[in-house]
């Protein structure tokens, strides 16, 4: 198949565009960091619902739900080890960290299994009864979510090491937004090798073009789902957290309030693709922080601009996938 | 008499009829029965909310479309009536442009929606709308000289207006003839090419039904119905807000009361609507009680607590998609 390119070049071309409207160099730099940062936030929120469609044709409209429930289990640990987070040490800090996103992690993969097992199992195929389930998931659970910890919003302390900023050349540059961006390559990267380069990963992409076919080879298409569903949940989960992190604090409609945006960023990429998720979420986090400071009151709606721009191009999304 | 005014469509359960009968007189005579503030905005909101969970019903029972802009169009007649009398004085004159103006609004924005994205699946469908909407809804909160911003618009109304009594029967007496209208529209052959595009969407299109214009029409209609709500609304409170019509919140209302009332029923609308308004005012009341009572047991006090009470009709929600897809008038019905 031929590689699209054409697609790729719009990052760096929004990127160039702007830097004339905004002036300054410093000024630029900081905005684009910012906007990968949080582009690469949102495609780790994105991923799970992309995948999960391109796969089980399934759009969740909870999927924000693991994105709270991931944040809500990162700020539980959090709090608990304010000791370690005051020590100004990286040691001490990743002993904070890691639990935390394992914890984030880990609760929003189990209540994805849980979802996908109770919730939506019986209603594969059915897009009408699906979309009405999994909005009464997001209902629920987000009122679960109160019960469990509470209606107030917490606030969320952000470790020693990644806060502050540090200056390059006359740019001043937030540590979280490196770490942001380091952590979401990373998981792309993953993602990318997952994908490309394992079997399992073959049958995966082999699943999302033709499950029947898949099936009939003896492969279990059904024990895949599951997987995808789980791993997009903890991924979601992971996404949640540092979106927590960076907003510096959690509440329950975090999750809806964040949905309009992954569903824009998985419609530009086109559904199903992780390659046009990631694409699609670095140029919406680029955009909104450009026009954020270009003009504020567009911020807001820039995504959504944006969207109906790359489906004016292509009605399908950037990258579509096989399947229609 | 009655057959035309019901459209052929009778409840077809001694229960229903019942119950149907009993939210109408009560409605009708809430002014009466129930004295006091509290409960006479409980029966206009009950009114305003059949209308617009029976406009919602349409798109969702009938046609088988999940739309996410609903809340748009509500708020488009809210902010039209709202709009109108706060910028242009408190005369008949303005109300009617306000109204006019948001009719036609809502009309053009249906219009172009359903030309554009009725042609795709339901799902791009639903999440197209959810943009859409959430855009109205920066749109309503960005400009605020015109909208007021998140503070949204408290105006007054023409003299006559400003008796809650005859606002009241306004708000009642227009719901009802616009409910009655809707249940001509689904039981009209229109209607029932609606039912057959639900059904099955390929062999209605091979019968000879262009699929695309009767979805678009039946998304105007309810476009239109739940414009006609939102002006009610406003009409009502004598404000007009994002939280009271456009906040996504209120989506999730309208989705749970067409559901538990019963998806592809007019009259599911009426008991979605009323145990939901109802729920909203007056369950809290009853899980206070409740939690009180079970003070000092693990968890059970936490999920009893008042403000719980949307986490119990969300599990009456899911209930109901999966067991009862025709919710409450289905179950009556059988």
């Amino acid at each position: 198949m031929k590689r699209d390119w054409l697609p790729l070049a719009l990052v760096p071309v929004i990127a160039l565009v702007s830097l004339p409207l905004v002036g300054s160099l410093p000024t630029w730099v900081t905005l684009t960091v910012a906007g990968l940062a949080m582009g690469m936030m949102i495609f780790m929120m994105a991923s799970g619902l992309t995948l999960v469609f391109g796969l089980m044709d399934v759009l969740n409209f909870a999927h924000g739900i693991f994105i709270a429930v991931g944040a809500y289990g990162a700020a539980s640990v959090l709090t608990r080890m304010s000791a370690q987070m005051e020590a100004q040490s990286l040691a001490s800090d990743l002993s904070a960290m890691v639990p935390a996103v394992l914890a984030a992690v880990g609760l929003a993969a189990v209540l994805g299994w849980f979802f996908e097992r109770v919730l939506i199992r019986p209603v594969y195929g059915d897009h009408l009864r699906q979309i009405l389930i999994t909005m009464g998931g997001l209902i629920v659970f987000e009122q679960l979510i109160h019960v469990v910890w509470g209606p107030d919003i917490i606030p969320l302390p952000r470790p020693g090491t990644i806060t502050g900023s540090f200056i390059v050349g006359e740019a001043a540059i937030e540590r979280y937004r490196v770490a942001a961006v380091i952590v979401g390559l990373v998981v792309f990267a993953a993602m990318w090798l997952l994908l490309n380069r394992t079997r399992i990963g073959l049958l995966v992409r082999a699943g999302v073009e033709n499950p029947e076919m898949v099936e009939s080879l003896g492969y279990r298409v059904r024990r895949l789902f599951v997987g995808v569903f789980v791993a997009g949940s903890g991924l979601a989960g992971l996404g949640g957290a540092m979106w927590a992190m960076y907003q510096e604090q959690v509440n329950a409609q975090m999750g809806a309030q964040v949905l309009v945006m992954i569903f824009i960023v998985v419609i530009i990429g086109g559904l199903g693709s992780v390659g046009g998720c990631f694409l699609g979420a670095l140029l919406v986090g680029l955009l909104a922080n450009y026009t954020g400071y270009l003009a504020p009151k567009l911020a807001l709606g820039s995504n959504i601009l944006l969207m109906v721009a790359v489906l004016l191009w292509r009605p399908r999304g950037l990258f579509p996938i096989g399947r229609a | 008499m009655l057959v035309r005014l019901l459209s052929g469509d009778f409840p077809r359960s001694r229960a229903l009829t019942v119950v149907l009968l009993a939210v109408l007189i009560g409605l009708a005579a809430a002014p009466f029965i129930f004295p006091g503030t509290r409960s006479l905005n409980v029966a206009a909101k009950v009114a305003v909310f059949v209308l617009l969970v029976a406009s919602y019903d349409l798109l969702l029972g009938y046609t088988g479309i999940v739309s996410f802009a609903h809340t748009m169009f509500f708020g488009i007649g809210g902010y039209g009536v709202g709009i109108a009398m706060a910028k242009m004085g408190t005369g008949w004159g303005a109300l009617a442009a306000g109204i006019v103006a948001a009719l036609a609004l809502s009309l053009a924005i249906a219009l172009a929606i359903g030309l554009l994205s009725l042609r795709v699946r339901a799902i791009f469908f639903a999440m197209i709308t959810l943009a859409v909407a959430s855009f109205f809804q920066i749109l309503a909160s960005q400009m605020s000289p015109l909208t007021g911003g998140e503070d949204g618009l408290s105006f007054r109304l023409p003299e006559l207006l400003r008796e809650r009594l005859v606002a009241y029967y306004v708000v009642f007496g227009a719901a009802l003839l616009a409910f009655l209208g809707l249940l001509r529209v689904v039981n009209s052959p229109f209607g029932r090419v609606l039912l057959s595009i639900r059904e099955n969407e390929f062999r209605s299109e091979a019968i000879g039904y262009r699929i695309v214009t009767y979805r678009t029409a039946a998304n105007c209609l309810a476009a239109l119905g739940a414009t006609v709500a939102g002006i009610l609304y406003a009409i009502w409170l004598r404000y007009t807000g994002p939280d009271t019509t456009l906040s996504f919140n209120i989506m999730i209302d309208i989705l749970l009361m067409v559901v538990i009332g019963g998806m592809g029923t007019m009259y599911g609308a009426v008991l979605g609507a009323t145990i939901f308004v109802l729920a909203q005012n007056y369950l809290r009341d009853l899980m206070k009680v409740a939690s009180g009572a079970l003070e000092g047991l693990p968890l059970l006090p936490a999920l009893l607590h008042p403000d719980r009470w949307l986490l119990w009709l969300g599990v009456l929600f899911i209930l109901c998609v999966y067991y009862f897809p025709t919710g409450i008038v289905g179950r009556l019905r059988k």
